[in-house]
């Protein structure tokens, strides 16, 4: 059987996960929770070095919907990161951010839109902004890599200041392909 | 009919955990869970889910972890508990040492025509969550434990604990809590001191 040995390009994320995570800083997000994705590695690492910010693996993505509901109860502010195959599962517990106006906050690094040469990722990377949409969660693109703190910026304001939902969907272009090499 | 699963009532197993609440910050499951904490009491710092099933515990950990030096208790049935069973692993390695969490474990989904739940059919909870790595589990069948596990959660560094608490599956009539989240969430957090703005 071949193995499979994969590769993830990141020598572009660097940067933009830098300013992300220090626009984070300066909103004040005390709470980063994540289930893992390549694209995010950067500013998880970031996240798990500060001591001033909680960060939580979660089993689910909707886990962290929940949480960033919890942390604002007892006036944190918090950060979901996902990739945007996460996305579907949070539907539902979307309704607790909708129905108390929690601000919210997730980072979804996207899969199934750019180079994309898994087909499985491609039905939820094609429905991500309308799952989020149609919850009432506010889409924000982030496509450039010089835009990351100004998109942050304005996506964190939108949810802390103004009690919204918002999700910033991070450009599969931006994280770079996914290398994959064969080996008999 | 349903099959009798435990002896508590819960409304007073509820009403016992909370005599002599402090600065307990209580979350409350949807159904019968937030039912039985409005009845042993409205509080400012309660905080009633009418939806969210399976994420009582999650919202749990995020207060907790936002109010280290207050103890957070989360109040839930098992049906829901079972629905965000994942979360009782992210509970664990977090460590929060000021969080509880009490399951009041009918064996049924009581909401709902009182069908079994998996916890009727034989899961154990209390296994699930020390295998998850929650060290400190308790199974509760009477008020001597219930006490106990009342005063126990308000040490802020023996977190996190799970008690699984066997509770009677009869009916108990509906004591409605406020339906605003909003409201709720203001409430809260005025509580806590938060201005609201």
């Amino acid at each position: 059987m071949d193995q499979i040995a994969v590769h993830q390009d990141n020598a572009t994320s660097a940067d933009w996960a830098v300013a992300i995570y220090r626009t984070l800083k300066d909103f004040g997000v005390a709470q980063v929770s994540y289930v893992p994705d390549a694209g995010h590695s950067r500013l998880i690492k970031l996240s798990h070095a500060d001591a001033a910010i909680k960060t939580t693996v979660l089993t689910t993505e909707e886990e962290g919907v929940a949480l960033s509901a919890g942390a604002w109860l007892g006036g944190d502010r918090a950060v979901l990161l996902m990739q945007s195959s996460g996305v579907g599962n949070c539907i539902n517990m979307l309704s607790l951010m909708a129905s108390c106006r929690f601000p919210f906050l997730t980072l979804v690094t996207m899969r199934g839109e750019w180079a994309e040469f898994n087909p499985w990722q491609i039905p939820m990377g094609k429905a991500t902004q309308q799952a989020m949409e149609i919850m009432g969660v506010t889409v924000l693109r982030l496509e450039n890599p010089d835009d990351a703190e100004e998109v942050i910026s304005a996506a964190a304001s939108l949810a802390y200041d103004g009690d919204q939902q918002v999700a910033v969907l991070i450009s599969q272009k931006m994280i770079g392909r996914k290398k994959w090499t064969e080996t008999k | 009919m349903a099959q009798e699963f435990g002896s508590l009532d819960r409304r007073a197993a509820v009403k016992a955990l909370l005599a002599d609440r402090g600065d307990l910050l209580v979350v409350s499951g949807l159904g019968s869970s937030s039912y039985d904490l409005f009845d042993a009491g409205d509080h400012a710092g309660n905080f009633y889910l009418w939806g969210a099933m399976g994420g009582a515990a999650m919202v749990g950990l995020g207060l907790a972890l936002a109010q280290p030096q207050r103890p957070v208790l989360v109040i839930t049935g098992d049906g829901e508990q079972l629905m965000g069973i994942g979360s009782l692993l992210t509970v664990a390695v977090k460590k929060p040492g000021n969080l509880s969490i009490a399951v009041l474990d009918n064996g049924h989904f009581g909401e709902t025509g009182m069908q079994m739940s998996h916890s009727g059919l034989g899961a154990k909870l209390e296994v699930i969550a020390q295998g998850a790595g929650i060290t400190d589990v308790t199974e509760i069948a009477d008020m001597k434990g219930i006490d106990a596990f009342g005063a126990a959660l308000k040490d802020l560094r023996g977190g996190p604990r799970l008690a699984r608490i066997r509770i009677s599956s009869g009916e108990v009539e509906r004591a409605l809590p406020p339906r605003d989240g909003t409201y709720l969430k203001n409430r809260f957090r005025a509580h806590l001191g938060f201005a609201v703005t």
